[in-house]
């Protein structure tokens, strides 16, 4: 199976909820279990937050979301334009966090590199690239 | 999101009903504070029952919740985690500090 979707979304927190359930969606013709599902959903919703939170600091920028099957394989690229990630290495380190007086859990990427299987974080200060790629298991890969 | 709340015996217990996630976080976090410390209770029970998604924002809120309440001596627990919101947790290392029980009678018993 080969298709692919893309989506922009201004980078409001209402958002967040929509661009994980968009992404959950595109992601069902793979016929993932409800776990695989739960999965995407939560590696998307982690990125995004990234993006509307820590990119733009609550301004408004856009936030372009990429999906592409390809065989029995979803990869999701997230982009935004945001003012990018100091040091990425420190960043993926689980309970980092820049703004502790948020009450942030610092575990956004832990998440995703746990519930996905592959993440590569691309940033500077024109912005963050992530790209996420998922196997599923039990899927048909018929046209 | 919406939460509705009980109070027995000054345990704070709340319903959440809808996704926990940096949207709605802040709103639930405010509601919970203000009700833990307007009617001075005790320990919070956290009822994620019908909480059909939640990602590190909740983490966050939990781990938030946990300061306040040891500060006064309390504690926080959870009932009713499926299996989804079970993975998130397990893999933030927050059940360390914040015990999971099976339902709401066996939280009031052990807390």
């Amino acid at each position: 199976m080969q298709n692919n979707m893309k989506l922009v979304i201004p980078s409001k927190s209402q958002n967040e909820a929509f661009a994980r359930v968009v992404v959950a969606s595109f992601a069902s013709q793979l016929d993932p279990t409800i776990e695989e599902l739960a999965d995407v959903k939560t590696a998307v919703s982690e990125a995004v937050t990234n993006s509307i939170i820590h990119g733009y600091e609550n301004k408004i920028g856009e936030i372009k979301i990429e999906c592409i099957i390809e065989g029995n394989m979803l990869k999701i690229v997230i982009k935004d334009n945001g003012k990018g990630i100091e040091d990425v290495d420190k960043a993926m380190e689980p309970f980092y966090t820049s703004q502790p007086e948020l009450e942030r859990s610092g575990m956004g990427f832990t998440v995703m590199q746990t519930f996905m299987e592959n993440l590569f974080v691309e940033s500077s200060e024109t912005g963050t690239k992530i790209v996420m790629t998922k196997e599923f298991k039990n899927t048909s890969t018929e046209e | 999101m919406q939460i509705n709340y009980k109070i027995i015996n000054k345990n704070l217990i709340i319903d959440f009903n809808g996704e926990l996630d940096h949207h709605t976080a802040s709103d639930i976090r405010k509601q919970v504070d203000e009700l833990y410390s307007e009617k001075m209770l005790h320990n919070i029970i956290l009822d994620l029952d019908n909480l059909n998604f939640m990602d590190s924002s909740g983490i966050g809120l939990i781990m938030g919740r946990y300061k306040t309440v040891s500060q006064n001596g309390g504690k926080v627990c959870l009932i009713n985690a499926n299996n989804r919101i079970q993975k998130i947790l397990k893999m933030s290392g927050i059940l360390k500090i914040v015990h999971v029980y099976d339902n709401l009678n066996e939280a009031l018993d052990n807390i």
